[in-house]
């Protein structure tokens, strides 16, 4: 089981890029689904990367993603 | 999701935010720094008492993304709305939200003279170089040489002037308690902006009196960029223009 | 008791004693006094006092003070107010109450600091951009200045329309006794529920003179101008002075008023009906008094310290039921009665 998990809403994504861009552990990229405004969506592409971290949450400028830590992880995040 | 349910949210919408979507462009830093008030207004526990001023620019809406009280300013006006809130309940947090074409240059007047005798306000300056919902022209923070609409030949000082250094400006008056200019552009300079809000807002809860934080924030639509090259470009470019850190810290 | 003092003094003090607990203001003459007694006594009153960087600061904080719940005003002169008249038109559209005092001078431009009229189309028709009215109350003695400032809060908050009180300077800078209105504790006050005074045990207060959507900004203007019918129906004051028998009626406000009342008892003196019809509120204005007065004398004179700004209105009352000639002068001259008199004589 990963540390960390990223949930992305798809409808608040706007296919910035800049969590992929941010995420130190190549866990996000752009999916090639697109959501009702017509923007390219991004996702997991290797969630069992993902240490929940959440600096791709903190970096998103329109709060598209939620951020979970698996039990034991040490706290962290300002949301 | 059967896996979160085991899991801890390390990382959730502020509750001092509304649900509603931003009306801004992809990757802007409008709606980062949104999320980043809405967290500290969250953290600091002053939901209840926060009243959000509005400019007139993309940012607008501003007032809608809070679940605080609101108020819609005229354009430039907002250091001058905020006055007459704080004055008369100085029991409120004010937050003058403004960009740069607002705050320096149709709103100079009222944002020197709010600093200049120290209101106890926040000011949050977003300074992206551009006016964005206008469709891109020259702002007074424009950079040397930059294209917009109105300057399509780049901004030449000759006639236009240099872009105007908003934060030396007002860290040159006595008054102030915190002048900042912080960016956005990675993970390490996010948190060191959100400490900086943090700070600012705290000053006002205490007491202390004005602050400004000025935020080098990119507009990816207006400088014809994609996001993650704008972020780019404010690392190699703008920040040579308008250097980051602390002005003033009189806390 | 009655106490001598300024017209500007009595509209400061009657300010403070309406429960005004927010001022903001910038020097210009002949509004000085109004600034320099708020400077004095407001924060004394426990209320707030800022000398801003300018009109259109001072009308901004005013639109801040306004939205958190307390009662504000601000005052100037004539070049002043056009430079807060964009503030004003989004008080108007914000639906905030607040009162603007506009101690008239002459224009246009510089002009001069001599009373003068000229600014009736300014205020009454709307003035910034947009849709909007002003509630504006003309007062012409010093009491009245006293006691208008206290109607003008009443009728900004109970309405949520923007009040201005259209003096000038000679009334400004007169000194006359005046028996001064009781002080009104502002916690007494009708509560205004729709203030920004934090979201606490409810849900966030918006206030914005802005909606994208023409629909719901048609809405928006649709439910104001409910609100200015109202005032129209209800709101209208006026004074009439020997119009019973009269055969020439004059109408005339503020400083031109008291001079014109000063015409009626000269020309009964020498046995000439004449009579006076002074507004009061100028928005919304008496057209109906004016028009059943007009049905029986032989011609209503306007007299104004302007090129003939009311004696539109006058005129709209009138329509056409007898001649409505006007006397007027610019430039902060002053008409003496004798002059006025002369006028009528014409007529009578």
């Amino acid at each position: 089981m990963p540390r960390g998990k990223v949930v992305i809403d798809p409808e608040r994504c706007k296919g910035c890029g800049v969590c992929v861009a941010t995420c130190p552990f190549g866990v996000l990229e752009m999916s090639s689904t697109y959501n009702s405004s017509g923007y390219p969506v991004a996702g997991a592409a290797h969630p069992e990367q993902c240490t929940g971290c959440a600096l791709c949450a903190q970096a998103c400028p329109d709060i598209a993603i939620e951020v979970y830590r698996g039990v034991g992880a040490r706290e962290r995040g300002d949301g | 999701m059967p896996e979160t349910e085991t899991m801890t949210k390390v990382f959730a919408r502020p509750r001092s935010l509304t649900e509603k979507r931003f009306t801004y462009c992809p990757g802007c830093h409008h709606g980062l720094i949104t999320r980043i008030l809405g967290s500290t207004i969250d953290k600091l526990g002053i939901q209840e008492r926060t009243v959000v001023v509005a400019p007139v620019g993309c940012a607008v809406f501003a007032y809608e993304w809070f679940r605080c009280d609101g108020i819609q300013a005229a354009h430039g006006r907002a250091a001058a709305v905020a006055t007459g809130l704080k004055r008369a309940n100085p029991e409120l947090v004010v937050l003058s939200y403004q960009g740069d074409g607002d705050l320096a240059a149709i709103g100079t007047a009222e944002t020197v003279h709010a600093a200049n005798r120290g209101e106890a306000i926040t000011v949050i300056f977003v300074n992206n170089q551009i006016y964005g919902m206008t469709g891109g022209q020259m702002a007074p923070t424009t950079l040397d040489g930059q294209p917009t609409t109105s300057s399509p030949q780049g901004r030449d000082p000759a006639t236009m002037g240099h872009p105007l250094r908003v934060a030396e400006m007002i860290a040159a008056l006595e008054a102030p308690m915190y002048v900042t200019r912080q960016s956005l552009y990675d993970a390490k300079h996010i948190t060191q902006a959100t400490k900086a809000v943090e700070k600012a807002l705290r000053y006002q809860v205490e007491r202390r009196g004005y602050s400004l934080v000025e935020i080098v924030a990119n507009c990816p639509t207006g400088w014809k960029m994609p996001p993650v090259k704008a972020n780019e470009h404010i690392a190699a470019t703008v920040t040579g223009v308008f250097p980051l850190g602390d002005l003033v810290d009189r806390g | 008791m009655r106490q001598l003092m300024t017209g500007n003094e009595a509209m400061a003090e009657g300010a403070i004693r309406a429960g005004c607990r927010a001022y903001f203001g910038y020097p210009i003459t002949p509004q000085n006094e109004i600034l320099e007694y708020m400077a004095a006594h407001l924060p004394q009153a426990g209320g707030a006092f800022v000398q801003a960087e300018s009109e259109v600061a001072a009308i901004n904080m005013c639109y801040g003070a306004s939205a958190a719940g307390v009662r504000t005003m601000t005052s100037s002169s004539s070049p002043g107010i056009s430079l807060k008249l964009e503030g004003i038109s989004y008080l108007a559209g914000a639906d905030l109450p607040c009162v603007i005092v506009n101690v008239m001078r002459g224009g246009p431009g510089l002009g001069n600091i001599a009373p003068a009229q000229g600014d009736y189309f300014q205020a009454t028709k709307g003035g910034g951009h947009g849709d909007y009215r002003l509630i504006v109350l003309a007062p012409s003695t010093v009491q009245e200045s006293a006691e208008l400032v206290g109607l003008a809060f009443d009728l900004s908050d109970r309405y949520r329309v923007p009040a201005m009180i259209l003096a000038d300077g000679m009334l400004g800078q007169m000194m006359e006794p005046v028996a001064l209105p009781p002080h009104r504790d502002p916690a007494t006050l009708p509560p205004k529920p729709w203030a920004l005074t934090g979201a606490k045990g409810r849900e966030p207060n918006y206030i914005a003179s802005f909606a994208l959507d023409p629909k719901d900004l048609r809405e928006l203007n649709l439910r104001r101008h409910e609100r200015y019918r109202e005032i129209a129906d209800r709101e209208v004051r006026w004074e009439e002075v020997e119009t019973g028998d009269a055969e020439v009626l004059l109408v005339a406000y503020g400083t031109m008023g008291r001079i014109a009342k000063t015409v009626v008892r000269r020309a009964r003196g020498e046995g000439l009906r004449v009579g006076l019809l002074r507004p009061i509120t100028l928005w919304p204005f008496p057209y109906e008094p004016i028009r059943a007065l007009a049905e029986r004398v032989r011609a209503v004179l306007t007299v104004e310290l302007s090129a003939g700004q009311m004696w539109e209105d006058v005129r709209l009352a009138v329509e056409g039921r007898c001649p409505t000639p006007f006397y007027g002068e610019m430039g902060g001259v002053v008409p003496t009665p004798d002059e006025v008199l002369q006028e009528v004589k014409r007529l009578a």
